[in-house]
C-alpha cells in the first residue's frame, strides 16, 4: 500500500520543528547553523513526497537544488564564523548584537 | 522776418531769463564771473528787445485791436465743473498769454528797468562772494515776474506771483549767514503767505461764481451774469483779491515785511522792492478791475487801505535814519497812492504812477547803492553828509529822482500823482485831503535824506573817508539812463488841461475803458467833472505843498541842523512812536508771533505728553505686556504641547525598545510565532483539523 503523502509532510514538519527549536534556543552559532541545515533538509523532504504526489521531476531538481544551496551556506556561514571569531573570540549568538540599535 | 513776428513770440520773452537762471543754479560755480554776466544781462538784454519789439508791433496796431492772447498748450485740463450759478462748464487752464497795452506798460518797466538794474549788479556786486547765486535768482525773478505780467489768467498769473515770492525770499536772504537777513527773508515769505492765501480763495471764488479766470473774459462773464453793482460774491472776491494784493504790495496791515526786506543787496531792493514786484499787486487789481468795478464798496475799501498806508509810511519815513529803509517806507507809501488810485476807480492813474515810479524808485535805490558802495557798506545817514562832490555822478541822478518824487514838474512824479489826487479829489475829499499832506512828507522826507547824505557837513568816519570813490561806469549809466526816464518819463501823460493829450491813459483806455465808466456811474458819489480851474488849483497847491516840505527839509538839515534835535526833544512821545515804527512790529509780535509761538510750545508739549507718554509709549507697553502673556502662552501651551507629544513617542519607543533585543535568535522565534499565528488562523478558518491532515 501507498504511505499518504501527509505521512511524509508531519516527518517533515517534525525535522523542520527540532531545526527551529535548534535555531531559538541553542547559543552556539555552529549548533544554529547545523539545525538550519535540519530545516533546510525538511524543506527537502516535502518537495520530494509532493513531486512524488504530483509525478514529475520537478521537485526533485529543486530538492537538488536545496543541497548545492545548502552546501554553499555551510560554506559562507563558517566563513562568518570564523571570521567574527577572530574579532570577538566568542562563539556565542547573544554576544552577536552588532544590529542592536 | 514775418509781419509782427514779436508779438508772435511774447511766450518766448520769460524763456531767456529761465535758460540764464537754469544754467547759473546748475552749474554757475564753475563759470567765471565775466561769464556769468554775460549770460545773465544778455539773456535779459534778448528778453527786453524782444519785449520792447512786441511793444513796438502791438502800438502800431489800431487802438481797437490792441490786444493779442493765445494760449501755448492746455496746462490743467481738469475736465466739467459746476459753477456756483448752477451752470457745467468745461474747466480748464491753459498756458497762455495777453499782451495788451497793460501787459506793455508792465513789461517796459519789468524788461526795461530790469535789464538796467542786472547792468548795475554787475558793478555792486563784483567783489561779493555768490556771484552766480546771485544773478540766477535775478534771472529767476526776471522770468517769474515776466509769466507774471504775460499771463492771460489768474491762475498762472499765480504762478508767476508765488515765483516772485521765492525769488524775493531767496534774495532777501542773500547773505543768509546774517541772521537779520534770514529773518527778514523769512518774514516776508511767512506774510506774503497770508496774502497769497486770500488771493487763493479769492481765485477760487471768482472760478465758482465767473466760471473763468481768463482776463479776457471776466467783463463778458459778467455781463452774462447779470449781476447787479455791488453785488456780494463780487465784492467778497475783489475784497479777497485785494488781501493778496496787500500782501505783495504791501499794504497795511501786511507791509511790515516791505522795511525788513532791506537786508537784501540793493539792487534787489531797486528791482524787487520798489519797481516790480510789490508792484504786482496794484497789476493784478488793475488786470481784474472787470470785477472791482463792480463792488464799489470793495473799491473804497482798496482807496481808503491804500490811502492810509501811504500817510502812515510817510509819517514812519520821516525819521529814520537808515538810508533804505527810508527808501522802503517811501516804496510803501508810493504804493498806498497806487492802491488809492485804482480805489478810485482811476486805473489808469494807478498804473502810470506804477511806471513812473519804478523809474525814479529803482534810481533812488540804485542810487542809495551807489552811495553805500563809496562808502565801505555804511547805511546810517548820520554817518553821511557833503558827498555832492564827492560822488557827482550819483548825486546828480539822485537828486532827480528826489525832485521826481516829490513831485516838482515837469518831472515823472508830478504827472502821475497829480493824476492820482486829481481822481482822488474827485471821489472825496478827505482821502485827497490825506493823500495831499503825504505827498508834503514825501518831498520832505525824500529832501532830508538828500540834505543829510550829499550836503551840509559831512559825519563821515575817519577811515571810511579816505575810501570814498564814485562808483564804476556799469553803475553810474544805469543811474543816468534811469535820471532821464525819472525826467521824461511823465511826458507820456501830460494832462489835457496843460495842452497835453494824456496819450498813456488814451493808451490804457481799452483795457480799462468799460471799467472807468461803469466805476463812476457805480460810485455815484462821484462830483461834477472839476474843471480845468479845480485842476489847475489843485496842481498848485501839490506842488506848493511840495515846494514847502523841501524848503522845510533844507532849512532843517542844512542850515539849522539843531532844529530836528530841538523838535525831537519836545515831541519825545511822538517821536519815539515814529521812531519805533508805531511798535506794528511789536504789537504783531504780541499778538500774533507769540500767540502762534505759544500754541506751538502748547501743542509740542500736547505731543510730547500726550502723543508721546500716551500713545506711543503707552504702545510700547501694551506691546510688552501682550508680548509677555503670548510668552507664556508659547513657553507652557505651546512648548508643553511639544514636549508631551515627545514624551508620549519616548515612552512608546521606551516600549517597543523591550522588543529590539538586537538576538536574532529571538527575532527568528518571533517570525516563527508569526507564522504559526497566521498559519493556525488560517487551517483554523478553512475547517481542518490536525487529523484531517493526517488522512489527507
Amino acid at each position: 500500500m501507498m504511505i499518504p503523502t501527509s505521512h511524509y509532510l508531519f516527518l517533515s514538519l517534525g525535522l523542520f520543528t527540532i531545526g527551529v527549536i535548534g535555531v531559538v534556543t541553542r547559543r552556539n552559532v555552529i549548533i544554529i547553523l547545523m539545525s538550519i541545515e535540519l530545516m533546510l533538509n525538511a524543506v527537502n523532504i516535502n518537495l520530494v513526497a509532493f513531486s512524488r504526489l504530483v509525478g514529475s521531476a520537478e521537485g526533485h531538481v529543486f530538492a537538488i537544488f536545496v543541497i548545492t544551496d545548502a552546501a554553499a551556506e555551510a560554506a559562507v556561514g563558517l566563513g562568518i564564523i570564523i571570521a567574527f571569531f577572530r574579532n570577538r573570540e566568542t562563539l556565542l549568538g547573544d554576544e552577536m548584537d552588532l544590529l542592536k540599535w | 522776418m514775418p509781419a509782427e513776428y514779436f508779438l508772435a513770440h511774447i511766450w518766448m520773452i520769460p524763456l531767456f531769463p529761465l535758460a540764464g537762471a537754469a544754467l547759473m543754479l546748475l552749474i554757475g560755480r564753475r563759470l567765471p564771473n565775466s561769464a556769468v554776466s554775460v549770460v545773465c544781462v544778455g539773456s535779459v538784454l534778448l528778453s527786453m528787445c524782444f519785449a520792447f519789439g512786441a511793444i513796438w508791433q502791438l502800438i502800431t496796431r489800431p487802438a481797437a485791436e490792441r490786444v493779442v492772447s493765445f494760449n501755448l498748450f492746455d496746462w490743467v485740463p481738469a475736465g466739467m465743473m459746476h459753477t456756483n450759478a448752477g451752470r457745467v462748464m468745461d474747466f480748464h487752464v491753459p498756458w497762455g498769454v495777453l499782451m495788451d497795452p497793460l501787459t506793455a506798460v508792465m513789461l517796459l518797466v519789468v524788461t526795461g528797468v530790469g535789464f538796467l538794474i542786472h547792468v548795475y549788479s554787475t558793478g555792486y556786486m563784483a567783489h561779493e562772494g555768490g556771484y552766480y547765486r546771485f544773478f540766477g535768482y535775478l534771472n529767476l525773478f526776471m522770468f517769474s515776474m515776466l509769466t507774471l505780467v504775460l499771463a492771460n489768467n489768474l491762475l498762472l498769473l499765480f504762478v508767476g506771483w508765488e515765483g516772485v515770492g521765492l525769488c524775493s525770499y531767496l534774495l532777501i536772504g542773500f547773505y543768509f549767514l546774517r541772521k537779520s537777513a534770514s529773518d527778514a527773508g523769512k518774514k516776508a515769505f511767512i506774510v506774503n503767505r497770508i496774502g497769497d492765501a486770500g488771493f487763493l480763495l479769492g481765485l477760487f471764488l471768482m472760478l465758482g461764481t465767473l466760471g473763468t479766470i481768463q482776463f479776457t473774459e471776466l467783463g463778458p462773464a459778467i455781463a452774462a451774469g447779470n449781476f447787479e453793482i455791488g453785488n456780494g460774491t463780487l465784492t467778497a472776491i475783489a475784497l479777497l483779491l485785494f488781501v493778496g494784493a496787500t500782501g505783495k504790495s504791501a499794504q497795511l496791515p501786511l507791509y511790515v515785511w516791505l522795511p525788513d526786506a532791506m537786508e537784501g543787496p540793493t539792487p534787489v531792493s531797486a528791482l524787487i522792492h520798489a519797481a516790480t514786484m510789490v508792484t504786482a499787486g496794484v497789476y493784478m487789481i488793475a488786470r481784474t478791475n472787470a470785477v472791482f468795478s463792480m463792488a464799489p464798496r470793495a473799491l473804497e475799501v482798496v482807496a481808503v487801505v491804500g490811502c492810509v498806508t501811504s500817510l502812515f509810511a510817510a509819517t514812519m519815513g520821516l525819521v529814520q535814519n537808515d538810508i533804505k529803509r527810508v527808501l522802503a517806507y517811501s516804496t510803501v507809501s508810493q504804493l498806498g497812492y497806487m492802491f488809492l488810485a485804482c480805489g478810485v476807480g482811476a486805473f489808469t492813474a494807478g498804473v502810470f504812477h506804477l511806471m513812473t515810479h519804478a523809474f525814479f524808485k529803482a534810481l533812488l535805490f540804485l542810487g542809495s547803492g551807489s552811495v553805500i558802495h563809496s562808502l565801505s557798506g555804511e547805511q546810517d545817514m548820520r554817518k553821511m553828509g557833503a558827498l555832492w562832490t564827492k560822488i557827482p555822478t550819483t548825486a546828480r541822478t539822485f537828486l532827480v529822482a528826489s525832485i521826481a518824487i516829490a513831485g516838482i514838474p515837469p518831472l515823472a512824479g508830478f504827472f502821475s500823482k497829480d493824476a492820482i489826487l486829481g481822481h482822488a479829489f474827485e471821489h472825496s475829499r478827505v482821502l485827497w485831503f490825506l493823500g495831499f499832506i503825504t505827498a508834503g512828507m514825501t518831498a520832505f522826507y525824500m529832501f532830508r535824506l538828500v540834505n543829510m547824505t550829499f550836503f551840509g557837513t559831512s559825519r563821515v568816519d575817519h577811515e571810511v573817508e579816505h575810501h570814498i570813490h564814485e562808483s564804476p561806469a556799469s553803475m553810474t549809466v544805469p543811474l543816468m539812463i534811469l535820471a532821464v526816464l525819472s525826467v521824461i518819463g511823465g511826458w507820456i501823460g501830460w494832462p489835457e488841461s496843460l495842452g497835453g493829450s494824456d496819450r498813456f491813459a488814451q493808451f490804457l483806455s481799452p483795457v480799462m475803458a468799460k471799467a472807468g465808466g461803469e466805476t463812476a456811474e457805480a460810485v455815484g458819489a462821484v462830483n461834477a467833472v472839476s474843471g480845468a480851474s479845480t485842476e489847475y488849483l489843485l496842481m498848485l497847491l501839490s506842488v506848493a505843498i511840495a515846494a514847502a516840505g523841501i524848503w522845510l527839509a533844507s532849512r532843517w538839515y542844512i542850515k539849522q541842523p539843531e532844529v530836528p534835535g530841538k523838535i525831537a526833544a519836545n515831541f519825545g512821545g511822538l517821536y519815539r512812536l515814529l521812531y519805533n515804527k508805531y511798535y506794528v512790529d511789536q504789537i504783531y509780535d504780541a499778538m500774533f508771533v507769540n500767540r502762534m509761538k505759544d500754541l506751538a510750545l502748547t501743542l509740542g508739549a500736547f505731543d510730547n505728553g500726550v502723543i508721546n507718554g500716551l500713545g506711543v509709549d503707552g504702545a510700547g507697553w501694551l506691546t510688552r505686556f501682550g508680548s509677555s502673556v503670548s510668552m507664556i502662552w508659547d513657553s507652557w501651551i505651546i512648548d508643553g504641547l511639544v514636549n508631551a507629544s515627545a514624551a508620549i513617542v519616548n515612552v512608546v519607543s521606551w516600549l517597543v525598545q523591550m522588543l529590539q533585543t538586537g538576538r536574532v535568535a529571538r527575532y527568528a522565534l518571533f517570525m516563527l510565532l508569526g507564522v504559526l499565528i497566521f498559519l493556525g488562523y488560517y487551517l483554523h478558518i478553512s475547517g481542518y483539523t490536525l487529523q484531517k491532515l493526517w488522512h489527507y
